[in-house]
This record gives structure tokens, sequence and C-alpha cells, in this order.
């Protein structure tokens, strides 16, 4: 048995690819409900039901799915390019932080209009700091990006755990190590009325979108695939490497220090340290499962989030830990990769 | 500054030393033979979790404390069959597979402990590895309780890191090994198999992760929790570079880390409300981030790592 490359990819193919690699993850978590004892399909359409079976559980799904989206979109965007940015997590809280200061100690008067766009800004800005370190590490000492950029998500947490101890700590939290919260004015309004659902839900649609347009029309976008592909050769055919590297860091880790801003500013209103469930470490497996492709990572994320909203209530139900959420979103990455392949290549005997 | 050196001093600090080394040795051994065959394995804080999870599991149902870390080995193993599986075989990103060996097996680790032991306030325990004093040498003043008077697998992950540099340097399974890290091609002309060298680096690499981790769970603490693992995965990734690759090195530097980690823990309680503990706690990842930058350029890559092999391509 050997593997030969196939000369074209059908498009089929590409479409069909993510469904198998979901539905095998599915099959594999469901051996492991049915070793707990629990009744697989009806452990599943639990899951559906608890993501989508009232207005309620819809638009929690939904909430959850932004933070995803951005952290999805984050990962995405540095893969695409081989910039390996594990460290979303970490920019996602340097994000939440900035915000949670800049809007508790200086901003926090500013009419709505203003702050919030702002705020945003800052918030990107924070993430973009954050990653600008491992890659700054990568083109003067050329350390490997991916243990650096991880790291740094210890060192961002320990950070912002400092930080709601001490300077930003809320006097009003009963001793709980939390932020100040963000003025009122800063919160980003509703999508629908009476659910979490906020805007930022529709920013991160728009993000896809408008990532997607940089990425196959423009200048930029050719130039971070062409690194990504052969960094050898891009630079022969003259792309300037470090500066496209720069450039997709910041857009990456802007994306995921975004994504702690609008977290903040759409959800809580003040950072703790438990704030992301590891939006940042499940971005990389939204991004996976939407093969890189921008607009992709919205559905990914959307069944990312029907497992963790979901998997809480099935959990409630039939008694099965919710971490079955987490095995699945981890499964999937692996199916996926596996599915991946068999793009790529055929099985001749 | 009298301080300082009273914790320098102490017997327990060099005795903690050994104790926090142990994981760092038995993880940074574990990557670096599969990075020396050429396979980056970052699924190594995911296996050390399981390690951990499935060797005390084995412990609180029944068997002994040697049999828990045989069983975290092999679970170790396992997930490393896994990792090659799709690195050498199917030559996917190693980056990418590794991390999903990494998100796989901690939530798997988590989902079968909490499917098993449910939520409790004080969580179960068992009687871990207790310090065995070596005859001899444990009553030399000073030396002796602070080296001679430690767990077994302690003893055990020393000996590993001696046997291994004896191994890569001196054997031709090792050559073989190197070989295969450094140009799968050449290796296979002198009649290596790259793909069976590399199968067997990375699944026995990963079942020292995977002892690593139960060391834990069996030896430094007597119950599973998740997290427990903190990192210390990666870290074991930056003490490969910082050794360059040398298992002799990575003995050392495992020890150099300890020590500070274990410094900045009594520095910690010495300076308790005059600076946060979070500085403190940040320190060991600070440390294996500048250990990377200062070792990084100096350090000689296995030249394929990272670079999948099929016969017949290039």
């Amino acid at each position: 048995m050997r593997f030969e490359r196939r000369e074209h990819r059908p498009l089929y193919l590409l479409i069909v690819t993510p469904v198998v690699a979901v539905i095998a993850a599915l099959a594999l978590s469901g051996v492991l409900i049915a070793i707990a004892g629990a009744p697989v399909l009806d452990a599943y359409w639990r899951i559906l039901t608890g993501a989508f079976g009232s207005r309620l559980s819809a638009t929690e799904t939904l909430t959850r799915a932004t933070p995803l989206m951005l952290t999805g979109l984050a990962a995405a965007v540095a893969f695409r390019a081989r910039l390996w940015n594990i460290g979303a997590e970490g920019q996602f809280y340097l994000g939440a932080i900035a915000v949670a200061a800049a809007s508790s100690k200086l901003l926090g008067n500013l009419p709505a209009p203003i702050l919030i766009p702002l705020l945003l800004l800052i918030g990107a800005i924070a993430g973009m700091v954050l990653i600008l370190i491992p890659l700054w590490l990568r083109l003067r000492f050329s350390v490997d990006e991916v243990v650096t950029s991880l790291l740094l998500n210890f060192i961002a947490v320990l950070f912002v755990s400092m930080l709601i101890d001490g300077v930003l700590k809320d006097p009003l939290a009963f001793g709980w190590p939390q932020s100040q919260s963000v003025s009122d004015h800063a919160m980003l309004p509703k999508l629908i009325a009476r659910s979490r659902l906020h805007i930022g839900f529709a920013i991160a649609i728009g993000l896809a979108v408008v990532v997607h347009f940089v990425q196959s029309r423009t200048v930029f976008g050719m130039q971070s695939r062409a690194a990504g592909l052969n960094p050898t050769g891009a630079i022969f055919a003259g792309v300037p490497l470090g500066k496209t590297l720069v450039k997709v860091a910041c857009l990456s880790g802007g994306l995921a220090g975004l994504a702690g801003a609008i977290e903040v500013m759409g959800v809580k209103g003040y950072v703790t340290t438990d704030l992301s469930p590891g939006f940042g470490y499940s971005g990389i497996v939204v991004a996976m499962l939407a093969n890189l492709n921008p607009l992709g990572v919205v559905f990914a994320a959307i069944f990312t989030a029907i497992m963790f909203v979901g998997a809480d209530s099935m959990s409630r139900g039939l008694g099965i830990p919710t971490y079955i959420a987490d095995v699945t979103v981890a499964l999937s990455l692996l199916t996926m990769l596996i599915a991946l392949f068999f793009n790529q290549y055929r099985i001749r005997r | 500054m009298m301080q300082l050196f009273d914790i320098i001093g102490s017997a327990g600090l060099w005795a903690a030393i050994l104790r926090i080394a142990t994981p760092l040795i038995f993880g940074t051994l574990g990557a670096l033979l599969c990075e020396r065959a050429g396979v980056l394995n970052l699924g190594i804080e995911g296996i050390m979790t399981f390690g951990a999870m499935i060797g005390w599991l084995s412990v609180y149902h029944g068997a002994d404390l040697w049999t828990g870390l045989l069983i975290a080995g092999i679970a170790g193993g396992v997930f490393g069959l896994l990792h090659a599986s799709l690195t050498v075989t199917l030559g996917l990103s190693q980056h990418v597979s590794g991390l999903g060996v990494t998100l796989f097996a901690s939530s798997f680790s988590y989902y079968v402990f909490r499917l098993i032991v449910p939520l409790a306030n004080t969580p179960p325990t068992i009687v871990p590895f207790q310090p065995i004093a070596i005859p001899g040498l444990s009553t030399l003043p000073f030396i002796g309780p602070a080296f001679f008077t430690q767990t077994a697998p302690t003893y055990l992950a020393i000996t590993i890191a001696l046997l291994m540099a004896y191994i890569i340097f001196r054997t031709p399974v090792g050559l073989a090994i190197c070989m295969t890290g450094e140009n799968p091609h050449a290796a296979e002309a002198q009649g290596v198999n790259p793909m069976k060298v590399r199968y067997g680096a990375v699944i026995a690499g990963s079942a020292l992760m995977g002892m690593g981790g139960a060391f834990l769970t069996l030896s430094a603490f007597n119950s599973f929790f998740p997290t427990m693992v903190q990192g210390r995965g990666w870290i074991c990734i930056a003490l490969v570079v910082f050794a360059s690759w040398r298992p002799g090195r990575a003995l050392f530097g495992a020890l150099l880390f300890a020590f500070f980690d274990a410094f900045q823990l009594r520095l910690q309680t010495a300076l308790s409300g005059l600076v946060p503990y979070q500085l403190f706690l940040m320190t060991p990842y600070i440390l294996s981030i500048a250990a990377l930058a200062v070792m990084a350029r100096r350090a000689r890559v296995p030249q394929a790592l990272m670079q999948p092999y099929r016969r017949g391509e290039r």
C-alpha cells in the first residue's frame, strides 16, 4: 500500500471532507458516551436541542460562537502564512484587560459612539503587542514561535490576575479578584432583545468576510499565502517575508485581542481569570475545521459552540461529564487532519 | 540578603530541586528522543496530563505504584503511536498533529477522570512513592538529605538520562536515530529504515512523557486535578532547545530550571505581601522564553526536524 499525490482535487471533496471529519469525530465520541452508559442517539439529540431547542439556547450558542469566530480567524490567518500563533488565549486576555483598564481608568466618560470603537481598537492593539514578542524572537533569534507564543499565554493570564488583584481590582466585588466593570455605555448593543446576543456577532461575521476578501483579492493576501507555501521561494519572488509576517501577526493578534475586548464589552462587563474557557485553544480547532478558510470559520465556530453549549445541557440530563464537548472538538481536529490528507493523496495498492 | 543565603544554604531547597526537576527530566528526554529522530512532538502537554491521570487512576484502583508508572508509560506510547501515524506515515504537519494530540489527550483525561471519580469536595488520594534513603550516602551531611533521599522515580529519571546519553552517542541504535533526524535519505542508503526509527523514537519518547506526568500524581502529589501539568510540557520543549538536543545537558537544564523554580517559591514566602505573587509564578515561563532566545541560534537543530519523509520524494 502506498500513497499517491492526486493530480487534481475534485470540488466535491473539499465540501464533503469537513462533513465526513465531523461525523467521524461524533461517532468516536459516541463510543465514549456509550461506554459511560448513556444512550448515544438520545445524547446527541439533547446536544442539538440544548444548543438550538429554544430562543434562549439558540442565542446563547451564537453568543458563544462569537469569540470562537474571532480566535478562529486569528489562527486561520496566521497558520496560512505558517506563522504558528498558539498564543490567541493570551492575546484574548490582554485585549480584555486593556478594555477594562481603558474604560475604568481613562476613557469611561466618552459618549458611546466614540467610546465603543475606541475600546475595540485598544483591545485589538493589546493583542497585537503580545504576538509581536514571539514574532520578534523568531525574526531576530530564529526561535520557533510555537513554544514562545504558548508560554506567553501563561504569562498573560498571570499578568491579568495580578492586575485584577491589584490596581484594577473592583472594590465592590466582595474580595473576589475581578476587574472594575466597564461603564454601561461601553457595553455593546444587543442584537436581539432579551438575550445575551450582542452586536459583536455581526462584527465577527463582517470581519470574516473582510478577511476572506483581503486574502483572496489583495497583494498582501497573496504574499501571506506565498510566505506559508514556500518561504524561500517567496523571498526569491520578491515577497518581503519579514514585513509580510509582521502584518500577518498584527492581523492575527489583533483579531484575538478583539475577541477578548468583545467578550468583555458584549457579555461580562468585567474581567476575571476564567473569562475564557479556552477560546484561544478552541480557535485553533475552529481554524483547522474550516481548512483555514475565513468563511468556513463562521460555520466551524458555530459547530464548536453547539458542542459546548449543547454538551452542558446533555451533561445535566444524562450525567455525562461536560468534557465530552472538548473531547469531540479535539477529535474533530484529528479526523479533519486525516480527511485533509485524503484530499491531497489517494491510496494505491 | 542574609535571607537569600539562608534559602540557598538549606538542604530542603536542594531536595526540592530534584523533585521539581524529575517530571521535566522525563519530559525533556522524551521530547529530545522524538526530535533527534526528526519528529517534533507538541503532544507532550496532553500526554503528560494523560499519564498523570491514568497513573493515578490505576493506583487508585489497586495497582501498585510501579505498575501505575508502567501503565502511564504505555498510555504515553499509545499517544506516540497516534502522533507517529499522523506525522510519519501520513506526513501531516507535525505542529498541528501535536496540538491535536495535546488537546485530545488532555480533554480525554479530564473526561475519563470525571467519569470514574465524581465531583467531591476533597479529591480522593492515594499513598504515593515514599523517599528512599540511599544507604551510606544519605547520612552525609547536607548532601545526604538533599540528594540521596528522593523517591524512586527521581533516581530512575537520572539513570535514564545517563543511559540515553550513552545510547545516542555510543551505540548503533543512537547513530541510526541521529542519522534519521539529520538526513533520512542518507540513513536509508545505509540500510536504516527511517520510518521504523521514527516510529520507535516517537513511541519511546512519548512513553517517557507519560511517565513524567505520572510522577506528578504518584510521587509529587497524591491526587489528580485538571490543569495540574500547568505548562510543564511546553517548558520541556523549550528545554530541549536549551539542551542543544543532548541528554546530559537536558539533565543539567532541567535541574537549573528547577533551581530557579524552587528558589522563587521560597523567595515568594520570604517576600510575601511586598511583591505580587503572580510575578513569581511568571518566572518559569519567562525563563523558558529567555533560554530559547539565548540558545536557539547556537543550537544545532536536527536538520530533518519537522520534515516528513516519503520514499522517493524529496
